[in-house]
């Protein structure tokens, strides 16, 4: 290469950077026309600004709360006054009573609240706008320390790990079946699958409709979803060892179900961990049971790919706190530091984790049935249809 | 009842996993959480505000009695001036109310007159709505505030003798009433007996309340606009020296009001239209649109409530304080 062509490459490079900017050097100067050129005011019409001020969490330590609020809205807000139960209250706010577009406050008020009962918190701003936040039963924030740790490692074990591990167990069962009727498992597995997917998508939505508007909780739930998704396909390592050695890419799937369960639990745990921490009711042992039963099948799901090969124990374990174990940490970080962002995001990584795996599986089922003949077997259709009604059955157990 | 979707009820029943492990230090919690009240009466709401319309402290003993003329029959004239007009209020530090109101001020100036008294009320409306003065006493049709509304820019004289004697009240008489008198155009008139009352240490109280985010409900309540003002700056009394309360009650959206004085109980001159008390007592509740004349006397020293004996208007700012000074009389 001799040196005008690295010179006429160099200029290249030049016009392509030039054209690249000049779009962007225009919106830069229209952003600065509007702002500075007054032509803005042609369109305001004197009317107030908008507020909108999210309460994401209220702590509760004795004679004290704390409330974490986030400015949400297009425009500064100041909060004039607090109050409590219908009452004006004494409190500090820091960093400032002014929160910016975005900005964040805390509110602190020492008030005497009643255990086992419901309070009001009013944030009433400077225009006379009131945001209520409504605490259902009140019950002290638990504090980081041992015990708090062991309830809540007791709660992951009870939802995820157990329950899980349980459901590992049926391997042996699996192993004497046939071929057919472990394709009819791995169906069924689909189709809890399926409906885990569409549960924790329901909750993405619900949760993000808490979310303070400004962080656009319906776009947090597609990137969640869409974002596990792309990242799982592009790194999730159904590349070349797929075809190579089916024995190490029917394991992999199984990791691939662990992991999109594993996220799933994992804010299934944050959604847990947040409400007892918030306090909720408690309705008995025979709901415990019913969870059991129901998430037993999540174990099932994972070891139905591999039946067919000898997993070594260790392998099955590790798969099975992978599922699992998440559940826990998720109701330890729940408990101490949820938030309606955090939520919607972490239900939509567990249903674009899973939705992935959903893709794997049809794949892997595909190549197992052969070339040319349909996945679609009457028995796997139905296999899927049986994981739907099994996780709504089981499901009814809980409900009440 | 309503279902429980299967998290919430995943939530809930664990709970009851927890709840054995938690029991323990839930014990502990309602013991510790008694511990950390504010002073049982401090003033929650980072003191008074700077720009309120009036002074509340001021507000309790400023009487406009007119310009002053007489007739060759004897008879006084009061001429009045009142402006209706908008105007934001700072009702609590750093809280803004867009109100109406009369010469600027929510209650309205607190005119006084004697019975007889030729009454003459300017009135010119500053502001961007229809309005009117509509007084309680007896005069003609005409000068009532209900048929001559007034257009913003418009101007109306109304003229009348005053009568009967008492604690009357005025406010505007536009349509939508309820609107019209919650942002704030109201005031008292009071036409005092021509052989007077006895001599006394006299206070204007209007008990009052602002719906702040236009709910239909008060988020304020207060006597005289300013939540807590007299908390934050008592009213001083002295001791053996006989009080008299203009109590007037023109609170929108609730049905009843009151006032309750501490450690004390007072004469009630129902409508101030007697000079005989008709009833002795401590606290006394009022519709809107009444009002009492209350004359007490205190016998010991120190600082005393009152307020509201609702608590719920107490807490939400109706609530002051009287600090009782001096040696006996």
């Amino acid at each position: 290469m001799n040196q005008s062509d690295a010179r006429g490459n160099r200029m290249k490079t030049v016009h392509r950077g030039l054209w690249f900017a000049l779009p962007l050097v225009l919106l830069g100067a229209l952003s600065l026309f509007v702002i500075k050129g007054g032509t803005l005011s042609r369109l305001a019409r004197g009317t107030p600004p908008v507020e909108e001020l999210t309460i994401d969490r209220v702590r509760l330590t004795p004679g004290h709360f704390v409330v974490d609020v986030v400015n949400g809205g297009p425009d500064p807000v100041t909060i004039a006054q607090v109050q409590v139960d219908e009452a004006y209250w004494t409190h500090t706010i820091t960093p400032d009573r002014t929160l910016g577009r975005l900005g964040r406050a805390r509110i602190d008020i020492p008030y005497a609240w009643v255990e086992a009962e419901p309070h009001q918190i009013r944030l009433v701003t400077s225009n006379g706008i009131t945001f209520d936040h409504e605490i259902a039963v009140a019950m002290e924030t638990p504090r980081p320390d041992a015990r708090y740790f062991l309830v809540f490692t007791l709660i992951g074990l009870y939802v995820g790990v157990l329950p899980v591990a349980i459901g590992l167990l049926w391997l042996p069962f699996l192993k004497r079946l046939d071929r057919r009727w472990i394709h009819f498992a791995l169906a069924l597995t689909a189709g809890l699958l399926i409906f885990l997917a569409a549960e924790a998508l329901q909750e993405a939505l619900e949760t993000a409709s808490r979310v303070a508007g400004a962080f656009q909780g319906t776009g947090l739930v597609a990137l969640g979803v869409l974002g596990t998704w792309l990242l799982l396909q592009a790194f999730g390592g159904m590349g070349k060892g797929e075809s190579a050695d089916p024995v190490a890419a029917r394991l992999r799937l199984a990791f691939l179900i662990a992991l999109g369960i594993g996220l799933h639990n994992f804010g299934e745990g944050l959604a847990i961990g947040a409400a007892y921490a918030q306090g909720a009711v408690t309705l008995g042992a025979f709901l415990v049971v019913g969870f059991m039963i129901h998430n037993t099948t999540e174990g099932l799901g994972i070891v139905a790919p591999v039946a067919q090969d000898d997993p070594p124990l260790r392998t099955l374990a590790l798969a099975g706190l992978l599922a699992g174990g998440p559940t826990i940490i998720g109701a330890w970080v729940g408990g101490l530091a949820y938030s309606p962002i955090l939520g919607t995001l972490f239900m939509a990584i567990g249903a674009g984790a899973i939705l992935q795996v959903l893709g794997v599986l049809y794949r892997v089922v595909g190549r197992e049935t052969g070339s040319g003949r349909s996945v679609w077997t009457p028995l796997n259709a139905m296999g899927v249809a049986a994981g739907l009604v099994l996780m709504y059955t089981t499901g009814l157990l809980v409900a009440s | 009842m309503k279902s429980l979707s299967r998290r919430e009820a995943l939530k809930r029943s664990l709970i009851g996993i927890a709840g054995a492990a938690s029991a323990s230090s839930s014990v502990q919690a309602q013991v510790t959480t008694l511990g950390t009240h504010p002073g049982p009466h401090d003033l929650m709401t980072r003191g008074v505000p700077k720009d309120a319309g009036i002074d509340p402290t001021a507000f309790l003993e400023n009487w406009d009695t007119g310009v002053v003329s007489r007739r060759a029959n004897g008879q006084t004239v009061r001429e009045y001036r009142m402006i209706a007009m908008d105007r934001n209020l700072e009702l609590m530090p750093g809280l803004f109310y867009p109100a109406w109101a009369f010469n600027g001020q929510v209650p309205g100036p607190t005119l006084r007159c004697t019975e007889g008294d030729f009454v003459r009320v300017h009135f010119h409306n500053a502001g961007t709505h229809q309005h009117s003065i509509h007084f309680h006493g007896f005069h003609p049709a005409n000068m009532d505030g209900v048929f001559e509304q007034i257009e913003p820019g418009g101007s109306f004289v109304y003229e009348f003798t005053a009568e009967p004697f008492g604690l009357q009240l005025y406010h505007c008489h536009t349509m939508p009433l309820k609107k019209h008198i919650a942002k704030g155009l109201y005031g008292a008139m009071i036409i005092d007996p021509k052989r007077g009352r006895p001599e006394a240490h006299e206070m204007m109280m209007v008990m009052n309340g602002f719906d702040v985010n236009f709910d239909g409900e008060n988020e304020i309540y207060a006597v005289n606009t300013v939540p807590f003002a007299y908390q934050a700056n008592p009213i001083v009394l002295k001791r053996g020296e006989l009080n008299r309360i203009y109590l007037v009650n023109v609170l929108e959206f609730d049905l009843i009001n009151s006032m309750h004085i501490h450690a004390n109980f007072f004469n009630v001159f129902r409508t101030g239209t007697s000079l005989v008390p008709t009833e002795f007592t401590d606290t006394v509740s009022m519709g809107q649109g009444e009002r009492h004349v209350l004359e007490f006397t205190y016998n010991h020293t120190g600082k005393f409530m009152f307020h509201a004996h609702q608590s719920e208007f107490a807490e939400l700012g109706w609530m002051g304080m009287f600090d009782v000074r001096g040696t006996v009389a």
